[in-house]
């Protein structure tokens, strides 16, 4: 039945996780490691740290990586599944109104308020990225003399690359990711 | 627009590719998939993506697989969401599965380490980007209301770490309220919108 307790602890993660990822964290954390012992508190903070090196939302990868060690890739999929099911169901009957609705002021009137909301809270991701490259920590407050210059240097050279010269955005991250290995990895900065 | 295999490729292998590179938190997928399906594609403009963004933030779940979902819906209905979503979800389940087996060599290889640093220096400047872009566009239009909510969301968030959830509630109800106030002066209650 680990596959069924599977696929209902990650629907509960998914359904309530509110506001992005970061919101998923302690979801995830009682699940995994209070509610079921799947995870050991170091391989729970491992999970974290691939999480952030890996592409997709943490709440798959760690989905994905529970999922595995319980119940091999049957249960990777089935937890995955089980996160995004909530999503499906709840988001496609907002759009199913959206689309119906939106023609209505007062519809309109909600959205127009939403937008330049989700301008900001782009920038606040944004900035606690750019945050963490520039300072490597997580959290103001920060010391300006701590800035790391080349990783500011390779933050300026993308910007130029993508408003200057129009490259594509994954150009643009390829190109930064060849260049820190060659300045991380082998010259050793 | 034709609705034929070439098309459902090229929506699958979109979700698919943006998927693949969204590393460092779901927002990253936000400027990938404007760069992709407003600009390149031009399957939908910029106004509508924003929406999509909003809805996909107000439900529970991953922003980047709420945002695909939504994306694959207002291309191909139902279907077109299975397979957006399918598309958002097999990079990170195919990477996690592989990584899963040498987890610790990859988390302690410096050269992934190398890599990774560079990448996260780049995907602040694809956010940077798109935010200069979509704040531009907002500052031009020279309304006070939403500069105003822009600036203060961006504190509340950034600094003073506010749950989004609180800030989309508070902006929403201030919409729908100024647009309250907007039709009770000019008489026509819920009416339809220009």
């Amino acid at each position: 039945m680990i596959l069924l307790q599977l696929f209902w602890s990650f629907f509960v993660v998914g359904l309530f996780s509110f506001g992005g990822g970061y919101a998923a964290l302690p979801l995830i954390q009682h699940q995994v490691l209070e509610v079921h012992n799947w995870l050991t508190p170091m391989e729970f903070m491992d999970v974290l740290t691939i999480s952030q090196m890996t592409p997709g939302p943490i709440a798959i990868n760690a989905s994905t990586f529970v999922g595995t060690k319980t119940a091999g890739l049957a249960g990777a999929v089935v937890a995955t599944v089980g996160c995004v099911t909530p999503s499906c169901i709840i988001v496609l009957i907002l759009a199913t109104l959206y689309y119906k609705y939106k023609g209505l002021s007062m519809v309109q009137g909600i959205i127009k308020g939403l937008r330049p909301a989700v301008v900001a809270l782009i920038a606040s991701a944004g900035l606690s990225i750019l945050v963490t490259v520039l300072f490597n920590r997580k959290e103001f407050p920060i010391k300006p003399s701590d800035i790391n210059w080349i990783a500011a240097a390779l933050f300026l050279a993308s910007l130029v690359l993508l408003r200057k010269f129009k490259l594509n955005p994954i150009t643009v991250m390829l190109i930064a990711g060849v260049a820190g290995i060659i300045v991380y990895g082998f010259l050793g900065l | 627009m034709k609705k034929d295999k070439l098309f459902y490729w090229k929506l699958f292998l979109s979700t698919f590719t943006l998927s693949a590179f969204t590393i460092g938190g779901g927002y990253v997928i936000v400027p990938l998939m404007q760069k992709r399906f407003v600009k390149e594609l031009k399957w939908i403009d910029e106004e509508e993506m924003l929406d999509l963004v909003a809805i996909g933030q107000s439900a529970p779940g991953p922003i980047a697989i709420n945002t695909s979902i939504l994306v694959g819906y207002r291309m191909a209905g139902v279907p077109g969401a299975f397979l957006t979503i399918l598309g958002t979800v097999l990079p990170p389940l195919i990477t996690i599965t592989v990584i899963s087996f040498f987890y610790i060599a990859f988390r302690d290889n410096l050269y992934v380490k190398a890599l990774m640093k560079g990448m996260s220096a780049g995907v602040a400047a694809v956010i940077a980007d798109a935010v200069i872009d979509m704040a531009a566009k907002i500052i031009k239009n020279k309304a006070i209301l939403p500069i105003a909510v822009m600036v203060v969301a961006f504190a509340a968030a950034a600094f003073l770490k506010v749950n989004i959830i609180y800030i989309l509630l508070i902006c929403g109800a201030l919409g729908a309220w100024t647009t309250y106030r907007a039709n009770r002066n000019s008489g026509s209650m819920g009416g339809q919108g220009q």
